[in-house]
């Protein structure tokens, strides 16, 4: 194929992961607004962090086609990866605390039975300080 | 490329905008933190779509900046989360604000009277533990 047709296919290509990334983002809107609790609204607006972001570097990759610009593109792709499970890890942790987590609407709750477990087998020892730190 | 750059922009307007109901809607902060964050994400890939447009390659440290400044700010908020009691969410009248700083200001005297009462007793001066409202167990 000649240069031309590369970079149409690059264009149509980029074009393609730009609106799969767009609709993500639409979609973790949607999801945020009509979902029933914290949990629930997490689980949508992880959507365009990790896939769509990654979706939408792509096109903006294929579409700049320039070295240094694309690294710096699987920087911030990385960072999402590595900072989007921490962040929602806290927050999800957060709202088990305070009691934001609707367990009626749990399949599984496995933290609740082993916090209770635990609970039945420190019974006696004196209460430790804040074991969570 | 414009009817895709159309078709993204209001694709990502629009689930910005309901991201942004639902932090006004709350009914928790940590509602309106996964809300927001949704509303950083679609920043990031709105400024993604016009360097895609434009060609345009310095708008790529903005994407960096833009995905820090998201996990930092999620992540602060989830560590000061705290147990709300019902109805914390809404604005409170002007009587209630009232009532609620006279009661303040009734406890930090007694709370001052009492602190001097200690001193003269040669009671250990105690500083302040845990900020109040922490997540615990």
């Amino acid at each position: 194929m000649t240069q031309d047709q590369w970079t149409t296919v690059a264009d149509v290509a980029s074009a393609v992961c730009l609106l799969g990334g767009a609709f993500l983002a639409f979609a973790a809107g949607v999801g945020a607004l009509r979902f029933p609790d914290l949990l629930a609204r997490m689980h949508a607006g992880t959507k365009p962090q990790v896939l769509g972001l990654a979706l939408v570097l792509i096109g903006l990759a294929l579409r700049l086609r320039s070295g240094g610009a694309v690294w710096a593109l699987v920087l911030v792709a990385v960072f999402q990866m590595l900072t989007a499970p921490v962040a929602a890890h806290m927050v999800g942790r957060a709202g088990y605390r305070t009691g934001k987590v609707r367990s009626d609407l749990l399949v599984v709750d496995e933290l609740t039975s082993d916090q209770a477990r635990a609970q039945v087998r420190d019974q006696g020892r004196p209460d430790d300080d804040d074991p969570r730190d | 490329m414009i009817a895709v750059v159309w078709v993204c922009g209001i694709l990502v307007t629009v689930g910005a905008v309901l991201a942004v109901v639902r932090a006004e809607k709350g009914p928790s902060m940590l509602d309106r933190t996964v809300a927001l964050d949704i509303v950083v994400t679609a920043m990031i890939v709105a400024v993604a779509l016009y360097g895609a447009v434009e060609r345009r390659t310095d708008v790529v440290p903005v994407l960096v900046v833009l995905s820090l400044v998201g996990f930092v700010g999620s992540v602060t908020v989830a560590r000061f989360a705290a147990v709300e009691p019902e109805g914390e969410g809404r604005v409170r009248t002007r009587e209630e604000i009232a009532a609620a700083e006279a009661e303040r200001m009734a406890a930090e005297d007694e709370a001052e009277g009492s602190r001097r009462t200690g001193r003269r007793e040669g009671e250990d001066e105690h500083h302040g533990g845990g900020a109040e409202g922490e997540v615990r167990g």
